[in-house]
């Protein structure tokens, strides 16, 4: 079969979408074929869910062509999508929580029955063919992240789709689950589907796909084989100059210890034990990584040391900084070396000079209001400074003003919502106003949450910086390659237990990951470093 | 056989069932509408409105047809003229909230003080119109009010006051909260409308037309809610307008909506509770008491219902996942 043989199951020619003022899609050209994976890679607002999006019929675009095995078509909705063969499995899942798994892959279906057990039968037989294990009558509420992507994936597949698209489908899972959808993933492509997977992860890519397209900023660059190509080619067309894909990982002057954290015990609404005897030491001039699967308890343990979480049991000692660092002093002091945070109020501790820089799944969640403007977030770290009723907005403004030159946020000024920025530019206000607050302890988690490598860098760069000025950072994290790269030690973190710390340098992925689902050991595990 | 029929307890039980009827149509319909995402607080208003149009279609049709007016058209007429009143209310909602994509609960209050307005407007412009009092025959008001059911099954103890001795109406309203709950629960329809009502960016995705079942959910509910205003103005308030009968039906069934936790067969024991904590004051009275203080009663238990379930915060029993919000598919 030659190129000019074969029909394309997709199509795109000369696509072009506009919001408003900004244009998401310049004239770009796209063809995808049965029996292949095509991995789609742009830094992020370069447009690729968006392009996608339009083949699902969430959008429409403004101008082009989409052609379905040749023949021009006009989706206008996500059931035209369908009745194309076309499925996307969303990033942020498309599933009613309230349905069973048998429900949601039923819902929208019209000509068939709804019997639950003919539904039932169907998802079987695709569970079969394909490895997947999914309980028809369980409730999506129940399901964990991976359970509830593979139903999502069934779903896509019992409408019969067989073009697949895939937004970020690994972002939420961990190494071994992310192993499975890659096996899946080949069986369906073995089967002749043609997929598209998103990803910002160049090792996925080199991994799963047969070739790659890259858009940058909108427009399209091209297609390579993935055969023909590796990261640092793959780099250079997405962000259209040479980036060095080394992250750094520098030595402080001071190393001294800062946190110390013992028997800490938490416990959530429902009276489940989240946090179980953890401990730990934290130092000034490092980067302390905490890994684990989703929801393993690192929320809990950065709310519990900032003071958000009410502990059960156990302490959390804090040591001030090396006179002599750069930090020194930034702070009010505490009363005496080692005194316990458990107890003091979230204000209190941040005036220790504790920061949290949380970055949740929706990105705003936490920490910023998305209606407001970046000078009015500024102000709500700082508005108690100023005595009196009134709020002098001068300095937030000069605030908000240094951070987006300093970390080239990109943004149309420093009133507009900080709803209205892109992900990335978002997450570099959250991480730029912690660090603006000259913090003696940094805890950020998942920073760099679903950001382009440009992005990511800069992230990481904004990190090294306050480890190199003595600052103690805790960094929660989803990627174990970054993790393993950025941090000097990694605490890893297993059903509210810490199952391990381990040196970042000598430490390797499978040997993380083996801690991460090590269940219920007992004994604290081994600490090297 | 009149003892135990007659006794206080069999008389409160009938009393509880009479007045739970209004509520009953009132909630069922704002449970469809809910169950869409749409929370639609104008229940007041299109109550008001259709009981005003119901109570003029059975007065003109007497009207036009004289001394040979059928009872059953004229039920009929009432049924389809309050639903209409209702709807009409609910498709104004509707058109703002759901393609406009107004707030829903500013875009509610207004829906209750327009259509209020509207249904002293109408039965107003009856009143001045027929000579100051708008009241239908007694031969037309039996037929509203009296039990369908043979007489024999009226005279049985205890459940011939409670159930047999009622207006069709309650009957209407039972089958309606049946219906359903079936409809919800058995039905592709149901499931896509309970869909909308949890996750339309979901439901939008598996190619279901949020919009068209937001409408039809909200303006169909609107209608059986109005019906709910009809009832009380023929059954109840006995055939006459009265510019103030209605008040406060509309916000107790909201209120039902609630503690019956969104199921339409909790609603048929829930309005009979409501409607007997209603009139608990006709039939015990406890001395130092005001009467006023049994009249918030169906808001005090609607209030500890709300306290218990927050606290047992069991996914089941949570209001519609979505209940409130516009859907606009291309928001970022």
């Amino acid at each position: 079969m030659t190129a000019l043989e074969t029909v394309h199951a997709i199509e795109l020619r000369h696509i072009t979408k506009r919001f408003g003022q900004v244009v998401a899609n310049d004239s770009v050209d796209l063809t995808l074929d049965r029996g292949q994976i095509l991995s789609l890679l742009g830094e992020n607002g370069s447009g690729k869910t968006t392009l996608m999006n339009m083949l699902s019929g969430i959008y429409r675009p403004d101008e082009g062509e989409i052609l379905v095995e040749g023949k021009p078509v006009v989706i206008r909705s996500p059931k035209d999508a369908y009745d194309h063969g076309i499925g996307m499995i969303h990033q942020h899942f498309k599933l009613v929580d309230m349905f069973t798994a048998a429900e949601n892959i039923a819902l929208g279906l019209r000509g068939r029955g709804h019997d639950r057990r003919a539904v039932a039968a169907q998802v079987k037989a695709i569970s079969d063919r394909y490895g997947f294990g999914i309980d028809p009558d369980k409730k999506v509420y129940d399901m964990s992240v991976s359970e509830k992507q593979t139903v999502e994936i069934v779903k896509v597949l019992y409408r019969g789709a067989d073009i697949l698209i895939l937004d970020e489908p690994t972002a939420v899972l961990t190494p071994q689950e992310t192993d499975r959808l890659f096996d899946i993933l080949r069986a369906m492509k073995a089967d002749g589907k043609a997929i598209v997977i998103i990803t910002h992860k160049l090792h996925e890519v080199m991994a799963i796909s047969d070739q790659v397209a890259v858009l940058r900023k909108g427009k399209y660059i091209g297609t390579v084989n993935t055969a023909d190509t590796d990261p640092q080619a793959l780099t250079e067309m997405m962000v259209g100059r040479a980036v060095s894909l080394n992250i750094d990982r520098p030595e402080a002057k001071y190393r001294d210890l800062r946190l110390e954290v013992k028997g800490l015990n938490c416990k959530n609404a429902e009276g489940v034990a989240t946090l179980s005897d953890v401990g730990f030491q934290a130092f000034g001039g490092e980067i302390l990584g905490i890994a684990g699967i989703a929801g393993s308890g690192q929320k809990e343990l950065l709310e519990a040391i900032a003071g958000l979480q009410k502990a059960e049991s156990g302490h959390v000692f804090y040591y001030p900084p090396h006179p002599k660092s750069d930090i020194a002093g930034n702070h009010v002091p505490v009363d005496k070396a080692g005194e316990e945070l458990l107890g003091k109020t979230p204000a209190q501790i941040q005036k220790v000079g504790v920061a949290l820089a949380f970055v949740p799944e929706d990105r705003l969640g936490m920490g910023l209001v998305g209606g407001m403007g970046m000078v009015d977030n500024m102000m709500l770290k700082t508005y108690k400074e100023n005595p009196g009723p009134l709020v002098d907005r001068k300095p937030p403004r000069a605030l908000a003003e240094r951070l987006i030159e300093e970390l080239e946020i990109v943004t149309p000024g420093v009133t507009a919502p900080v709803r209205r920025l892109s992900g990335g530019n978002v997450q570099k206000v959250l991480v730029g106003r912690e660090i603006a607050s000259q913090p003696t302890v940094l805890m950020t988690a998942y920073p760099v949450r679903g950001l382009d490598i440009n992005s990511s860098y800069t992230i990481y760069r904004l990190l090294n910086e306050q480890k190199m000025k003595g600052v103690a950072v805790l960094l929660v994290g989803e990627d174990l390659d970054v993790l393993l790269e950025l941090c000097d030690r990694i605490l890893v973190l297993c059903g509210g237990r810490v199952s391990g710390v381990v040196d970042a340098r000598t430490a390797t992925k499978e040997e993380v990951g083996l801690l991460m689902t090590r269940v219920d050991q007992g004994e604290e595990g081994t600490v090297h470093a | 056989m009149g003892d135990i029929n007659s006794s206080l307890w069999v008389a409160l039980l009938a009393a509880a069932v009479l007045n739970g009827v209004p509520l009953l149509f009132g909630t069922v319909g704002e449970i469809l509408s809910e169950k869409a995402g749409n929370l639609n607080l104008g229940v007041e208003g299109m109550m008001y409105t259709g009981g005003a149009m119901g109570l003029g279609a059975a007065f003109y049709y007497e009207g036009f047809a004289g001394a040979g007016a059928n009872g059953i058209v004229a039920v009929l007429l009432a049924l389809l003229f309050a639903f209409l009143g209702g709807a009409f209310g609910a498709l104004i909602y509707s058109f703002l909230t759901v393609t406009l994509r107004a707030n829903q609960n500013v875009t509610g209050l207004a829906l209750t003080i327009f259509g209020t307005g509207l249904g002293q407007f109408i039965g107003e412009y009856m009143r001045r119109t027929s000579g100051g009092y708008v009241a239908i025959g007694n031969d037309l008001k039996a037929v509203f009010a009296n039990s369908p059911f043979p007489a024999a099954l009226q005279q049985l103890p205890v459940v011939g006051p409670v159930i047999f001795r009622h207006s069709i109406f309650l009957y209407i309203g039972l089958a309606i909260a049946i219906t359903m709950a079936w409809f919800f629960r058995r039905t592709k329809a149901g499931l896509y409308l309970r869909a909308v009502g949890e996750s339309p960016a979901t439901a939008d995705a598996a190619g279901i037309n949020v919009t068209r079942y937001k409408y039809l959910a909200t303006v169909i509910g609107g209608g059986i809610s109005a019906i709910g205003g009809m009832v009380y103005i023929m059954t109840i308030a006995g055939c006459v307008w009265n510019h103030e009968g209605l008040s406060g039906e509309g916000w107790l069934a909201v209120a039902l909506v609630i503690f019956c936790l969104w199921r339409p067969l909790n609603a048929i024991w829930g309005s009979v509770l409501f409607g007997g904590l209603m009139i608990l004051y006709n039939y015990l009275s406890l001395p130092m008491v005001p009467t006023q203080i049994y009249r918030i009663l169906p808001y005090v238990v609607t209030v500890i219902v709300l306290i218990i379930t927050s606290l047992r915060n069991n996914r089941e029993k949570q209001p519609p996942a979505s209940l409130g919000n516009a859907y606009f598919r291309e928001e970022r």
